[in-house]
């Protein structure tokens, strides 16, 4: 653990040493002054996750290099969502930072207006380390961050890249390739599939408006974009229907029963019993496979990027990230916490346990850093492959819980039977004046 | 008030015994009407207000009059959890009745170890919902699942349960109806300790079997009390969210979303609370019908009850 790891005292002694070039004639650069701050009470709101944990585990050492006490909490991540919501609308939140869903949230944060602007604290030396620069931050994790107007209004966290999990035993048994294509992945889905010994060739997310994470990554291969340039949603178009046509297939012949009712957790545990042979979920579930308390493959997981469909190859990308209250009394204070948090070392940290993936490229691509990572590498590596395939997996819109339930229930019904495209344009009958509604208010 | 006393001498002297004090009881009310206007009053004329407005969190709120309740109607979602809500509520009464009738039958009767069994029988109703939920959950599992493994044991094909559209209310239904059962055989197990047995003797002399016995001396005369655990049943299973939630949060699709279920997520998810009052409102009323028609079914059997005693 200790090997690769930045400590803090790496950090500082960085830091020191560009001090002391400034000294020896490089062009002078103000330092952050970490202990500015010091003697300031933060509240910090996290999701229930190993990000919150991470945070949590070494926030001594925030305390220690800036003399900031945090108070944190975490909370179930529904919950977490709503009680923001609800503290942020009412104008006195009782947090200075709060953990955001940038999927879900970021939308309805800008329009709320309740988070504070960065953009001027990033640009201070005094507040930022030279490191910290918006360049550094992968291209989701800027669109994520950004406003229409180019204002930072938080410090991207932690990316979850939809990857393929496969089992390398049953692809080697079956004599199976690993698929490259959506056409390779059916055929090869078939073949693994053998109802009588009740294993199947792929597993996913069936439960409504859990699904969509996975169906949107479908539809983004299909060529399908979310919205128009004037806001109106597109998900019903003949890229929908044709995500939602291999969709129904995967799931209808060649995964488990019930899979209809199956959220990530159900998905997870087929795949960790042997039971089925490939699994598209997010990256951050290699801890799980490889812990042999959880697992009966650890050690047979094969890791790659998801197939290519008909029209492109993208990975959907979900992330989180820390924002001020805009509220908040102690916003540099909170500021420099939020910088700490998505630093290097707490990002390699994060990276290295599989906790998570940094947004930052300088991060992700360091070799040192990678060398400590304990997931295998080839996990490294489908994370490395996804970062360059990557588009954001949902529509940025306020209403994006309704788009999930909406679109999610009319992906669900196919599943018993139902028709794709008629299902979809039920859903966004429905869905587009909530929309409209939304955008109007 | 000291005003209004001075008056009433003249009163006094018509009608002594009618004589008009101040009521005295008022201080003692205040504290409980206080809270009473507090907590369930203001609550509720709050939530009529919101149901007339659009009210989004994060969006300036308009008065938008009946809107709401226009929507309903003209909601898909709403009409089909009306649906699901009768559906389940009606299975999650009738099945606990018909067992929880027949189980404090059993119960009544004497034998050895009686009471050890009664004690095992009411032990579901002890257990947490959501404990509970989350068991049932791993035991519905089509292919982990330990229902599957015993319906092979006697040769049945493996079912989907809460994983399918078509078999997921029964399911739910089921969790509910082992929980909840017991509470109806206490009840009327209390009631059928209160039958006299004197009709039960006369029933013998005369030759009548132990089904006429049940159907014409019994199921009558604890017929009060079946109303009872009916009524409590009902209001419990309508509004019943916990376990619903924790196995499947509506799903699959939107197969076992009730009123309660819609509700939850347009509040507290859409956070659309003008919507979501409006709901409440109707749920509400719903509950209130419900409840209404079984007093009036209630009066109605107490009538024949004491019409059949005389």
């Amino acid at each position: 653990m200790t090997d690769h790891m930045i400590s803090r005292r790496t950090l500082l002694a960085g830091t020191a040493a560009a001090g002391a070039l400034s000294l020896t004639g490089f062009p002078a650069r103000a330092e952050v002054q970490w202990k500015k701050y010091a003697g300031t009470k933060l509240e910090v709101i996290l999701a229930k996750g190993p990000r919150g944990d991470n945070l949590q585990k070494y926030i001594k050492e925030f305390t220690e290099l800036t003399g900031i006490q945090v108070e944190s909490e975490q909370i179930p991540e529904q919950q977490q969502r709503q009680k923001a919501v609800i503290e942020l609308a009412s104008g006195k939140p009782s947090f200075d930072v709060i953990h955001l869903s940038y999927h879900v949230q970021k939308r309805q944060f800008e329009k709320g207006g309740w988070l504070a602007d960065m953009s001027g604290y990033m640009k201070d030396p005094n507040l930022t380390a030279p490191d910290l620069v918006e360049s550094d931050f992968s291209a989701a994790g800027l669109q994520y961050a950004r406003n229409d107007k180019g204002q930072m209004l938080s410090l991207p966290w932690s990316v979850d890249y939809f990857i393929l999990y496969y089992n390398k035993e049953m692809f080697q048994k079956k004599g199976v390739a690993v698929p490259k294509t959506f056409d390779e992945m059916v055929a090869a889905a078939e073949k693994l599939t053998d109802a009588k010994e009740g294993t199947f060739g792929f597993v996913g997310r069936g439960l409504r408006n859990a699904n969509m994470t996975l169906w949107t990554n479908f539809f983004l291969n299909c060529g399908g974009e979310f919205l128009d340039g004037k806001g109106g949603i597109l998900t019903d178009g003949p890229e929908a229907i044709e995500a939602t046509k291999l969709y129904q297939t995967l799931l209808t012949k060649v995964a488990p029963p019930g899979v209809a009712g199956f959220n990530w957790m159900e998905s997870m545990a087929s795949f960790t019993q042997g039971r089925s042979a490939m699994w598209i979920d997010g990256v951050c579930w290699a801890p799980p496979l490889e812990d042999p308390a959880a697992s009966r493959i650890v050690g047979k997981v094969g890791y790659t990027v998801v197939p290519a469909g008909p029209k492109g190859q993208y990975s959907a990308t979900y992330g989180d990230g820390l924002g001020i209250a805009a509220a908040s009394k102690n916003k540099e204070a909170a500021y420099l916490l939020c910088q700490w948090a998505v630093s290097k070392a707490q990002g390699a940290r994060l990276l290295q346990a599989g906790g998570g993936v940094p947004f930052r490229n300088s991060i992700l691509n360091d070799p040192e850093i990678q060398k400590g990572v304990k997931m295998p590498k080839e996990w490294l590596q489908s994370v490395i492959d996804s970062a360059k395939i990557s588009k954001l997996g949902l529509p940025v819109i306020i209403p994006v819980a309704e788009f999930r339930d909406l679109v999610g229930a009319a992906i669900t019904s196919t599943l018993a039977g139902a028709d794709p495209a008629a299902e979809l344009k039920k859903a966004h009958e429905q869905f587009r004046p909530i929309l409209e509604r939304s955008e109007k208010a | 008030m000291s005003g209004v006393t001075q008056t009433t001498p003249a009163a006094a002297e018509a009608a002594p015994e009618r004589e008009w004090r101040p009521p005295s009881y008022w201080p003692f009310v205040v504290p409980a009407l206080v809270v009473v206007l507090a907590v369930i009053v203001f609550p509720w004329l709050f939530t009529i207000w919101m149901s007339l407005n659009q009210w989004k969190v994060g969006s300036p709120t308009t008065f938008v009059g009946l809107a709401n309740y226009v929507r309903l109607p003209n909601d898909p979602r709403f009409v089909e959890a009306v649906g699901h809500t009768i559906l389940y509520t009606a299975l999650s009464v009738l099945l606990p009745l018909i067992l929880g009738t027949f189980a404090a039958v059993v119960f009544h009767a004497k034998f050895p170890g009686r009471g050890f069994l009664r004690g095992v029988f009411i032990m579901p109703m002890m257990a947490t919902p959501v404990a509970i939920a989350l068991v049932w959950t791993m035991m519905f599992h089509p292919q982990l699942g330990v229902l599957n493994y015993l319906l092979s044991l006697v040769g049945l094909p493996p079912q989907l349960w809460v994983f399918h559209p078509g078999t997921v209310i029964p399911s739910l239904v089921l969790v509910e109806t082992w929980q909840w059962t017991p509470l109806v055989m206490l009840i009327v197990l209390g009631g059928l300790a209160a039958i006299p047995t004197e009709p039960y003797e006369s029933a013998q002399i005369d030759g009548a079997g132990v089904w006429q016995m049940f159907r014409y001396i019994t199921l009558p005369l604890i017929t009060p009390f079946l109303f009872i655990a009916g009524m409590i049943r009902m209001i419990d299973a309508v509004k019943s969210f916990d376990i619903i939630f924790a196995i499947t949060q509506g799903g699959p699709g939107s197969a076992s979303e009730t009123i309660n279920l819609y509700l939850y997520s347009v509040a507290f998810i859409y956070y659309d609370l003008g919507y979501g009052s409006a709901i409440a409102v109707v749920f509400f009323l719903l509950i209130v019908a419900m409840a209404a028609m079984m007093l009036h079914m209630r009066q109605r059997t107490l009538w024949t009850e004491i019409g059949g005693g005389a």
